[in-house]
């Protein structure tokens, strides 16, 4: 789960690290109220969950209260990468003597916290990192003992940090890591993380992921969670205990397993791929595939009007496929679809399975034997409609 | 021989007294899989299926002797679950548990390598020595006894080319599903290690995926150290960068993780790739 950066900022104030002292607006009236109230320059930002918010004309810098709340008015409800900006976070312009970049994330290779830290922040640390790696400086965690003391140091030191900052930038790598622990963040970012005119730190910009599978014991951040920027199929099916992300292909795809169903995917678009003919959707069905659960599959998938064929792609283990293919009747009765489908069953009573099929005799439904067979007749089948 | 498990290992299964633990538990123990008991903390002292369930993996392990545990219970229960089986001396943790904290897996790979246990998993469908033994969920009927080391991230992928392999009359010696999760307990580079000294493997399998860079590691290991033909297959070709596909770990994250960038890493260290599963048979032939 993404926080927003007033959300960011906001958690990392509770940890002790310092952020400019900005409030949220949702109408240009409280921009203005906010500006008046800070008296001076301000940046009015848009909150969205894309990157590259600022090239959109997103966010925006003004002199005046008024001239903030003509930038409020600009940005809010304007749209970017197809996201509608519902709030702006209207901070203190800071004075930027240098930016720097400090981050902490699960390295995954490894299976610790990782932290990184570099004295050229600003920038997008991912292009740092592929054209200056050395710039960056990284340090493990253990996770079972926590961040040190001397590693602290070794940090500091080592990305060139002036001496009379190594006390305050310490107290926030210390705060960040205690947000990232405490929150069980997937990444806890700061960019940047400002020395100002005078000297002191200040987190300008945030971000924060939170592991959704921790939401059960994060209670709090997860009552604040934006899901605009989520489909509302994909929404729809997360509520339905099923896995379903939209792409932008033709054939829709139902499958159980994660690694099964991006494979299909994968084959749709191998025989697919000439004639501009690809994956509608990744679907994991999860164990069982009972009629229910694949009536509200089919539903989700046949909510995209792309969709021009559905593929099944069921490998029965524990699950019999004779009990699949009546459920996948069952649900095509119920939903009705008026494209045409491809069903393919392996593993326990396959035969079986594929005889109820064969036997029902719609006209609509064609059953392969192959993975291969399957995605080429549904190929075939997306051809023959256009 | 075989690897991680065989007929003489003594399973417990964590968990045992439920739905899942209890169906998967008989199934093994119908596979032939030397299940000697269980443990569900409160319901010490129960049976099941004329096998004793215990309250501690530490009584448990004392009364039983058993050296390889399985876990099945729910996602906030399942790391302390792990460590309990880690600190009882249990030398072969499986978990199938799907939806763990990763900063909870981070602490649990930790203290399971101090402990000297082997963690496969989490959110995997098991090993199994065809033949012989099976911890997890991996139907009975996609493999058949052999020579071809399989290791996979997923679960029904692996039974889908498990059972091409079975159709074209090509057995397995181990099938080893590491899970797809972003932080497990053993890599593709562990399994590729103990393939590579077992007698019983002579030609290996690899079914990986987007997200991470396991398969570039494994790659590396392939080129510099791996004698036995590889065979492998990357799942994900299709899917958009940004996205999770299904598996926690499975998503391609600023340009890293790509199926083709993996599949390049693979062939250019030697293994046969296969651009569709259906295909692996032919590569083993």
């Amino acid at each position: 789960m993404k926080l927003h950066e007033y959300q960011s900022k906001f958690l990392f104030r509770d940890f002790g690290i310092p952020i400019p002292e900005g409030r949220v607006a949702t109408t240009p009236e409280e921009v203005y109220d906010i500006a008046k109230a800070i008296d001076g320059v301000v940046v009015v930002k848009a909150q969205v969950h894309v990157g590259g918010r600022g090239k959109a004309g997103g966010v925006k810098v003004a002199r005046s209260a008024e001239a903030a709340k003509a930038h409020g008015q600009e940005i809010l409800g304007m749209d970017i990468k197809g996201l509608r900006v519902e709030k702006v976070l209207v901070d203190p312009g800071a004075d930027i003597e240098q930016e720097i970049y400090l981050a902490i994330t699960n390295d995954r290779g490894v299976g610790k916290p990782l932290i990184m830290a570099s004295m050229e922040g600003g920038m997008d640390i991912e292009e740092l990192n592929r054209d200056r790696p050395e710039a960056i400086i990284r340090e493990h965690v253990d996770p079972i003992l926590g961040l040190q003391d001397f590693q602290l140091t070794y940090i500091v030191s080592a990305m060139g940090l002036p001496r009379a900052l190594w006390r305050p930038f310490g107290k926030i790598i210390r705060g960040l890591y205690e947000c990232y622990a405490k929150s069980d963040a997937e990444l806890a970012e700061i960019n940047p993380l400002v020395i100002t005119g005078d000297g002191d730190l200040l987190a300008v910009d945030g971000k924060v992921i939170i592991d959704d599978n921790a939401l059960f014991r994060q209670a709090d951040l997860a009552a604040d969670r934006d899901t605009s920027d989520e489909p509302e199929s994909e929404r729809k099916a997360r509520e339905a205990g099923i896995t379903y992300i939209k792409l932008d292909g033709q054939i829709g795809c139902m499958v159980n397993g994660a690694g099964l169903a991006m494979t299909t995917m994968d084959m749709t678009k191998l025989y697919g791929e000439h004639a501009g003919i690809g994956p509608a959707n990744f679907l994991d069905i999860g164990g069982g595939a009972t009629p229910e659960q694949v009536a509200a599959a089919l539903r989700i998938i046949l909510s995209d009007s792309n969709v021009r064929c559905v593929l099944f792609n069921i490998f029965g283990g524990i699950t019999r496929c004779d009990e699949v293919a009546n459920g996948i009747l069952t649900a095509f009765n119920e939903v009705n679809p008026d494209v045409p489908m491809v069903i393919r069953l392996q593993g326990t009573n396959a035969a079986a399975g594929n005889q109820i099929i064969d036997e029902a005799q719609i006209p609509n439904i064609m059953s392969a034997e192959t993975l291969t067979d399957a995605a080429k007749m549904a190929v075939a089948a997306v051809q023959e409609i256009a | 021989m075989s690897i991680l498990i065989d007929r003489n290992s003594k399973v417990l299964v964590q968990g045992i007294t439920g739905r899942q633990g209890g169906f998967h538990a008989k199934l093994m123990m119908e596979y032939g899989t030397d299940v000697v008991g269980g443990v569900t903390p409160g319901k010490g002292g129960e049976w099941f299926e004329g096998k004793p369930v215990f309250d501690t993996m530490r009584i448990a392990v004392e009364t039983t002797n058993a050296d390889v545990s399985l876990i099945t219970v729910p996602a906030r229960f399942a790391a302390d679950a792990i460590m309990e089986a880690a600190d009882a001396g249990i030398r072969l943790v499986v978990c199938l548990t799907e939806h763990i904290p990763v900063s909870d897996m981070m602490k649990v790979v930790s203290f399971c390598a101090r402990r000297g246990t082997r963690l496969i998993g989490p959110n995997c469908p098991g090993v199994m020595t065809p033949g012989q033994a099976k911890v997890g969920i991996i139907p009975a009927m996609v493999a058949i006894p052999g020579n071809v080391g399989v290791v996979s991230k997923s679960g029904t992928l692996t039974y889908e080319v498990g059972f091409a392999m079975k159709n074209r009359g090509i057995g397995i010696s181990t099938i080893v599903g590491i899970g797809g999760d972003p932080v497990i307990g053993t890599t593709f580079v562990d399994v590729l290690e103990m393939f590579e000294s077992d007698p019983a493997t002579e030609k290996v399998a690899l079914l990986g995926e987007i997200g991470g860079s396991a398969e570039i590691a494994a790659a590396n290991y392939i080129r510099n150290a791996m004698t036995k033909p590889v065979a492998a297959f990357v799942a994900g070709r299709s899917a958009p960068p940004g996205k999770r596909m299904g598996h926690a770990g499975a998503i391609v994250d600023g340009g890293e993780g790509s199926a083709d960038e993996k599949i390049q890493a693979l062939e250019a260290a030697g293994a046969r790739v296969a651009s569709n599963p259906e295909e692996i048979p032919d590569l083993l032939m």
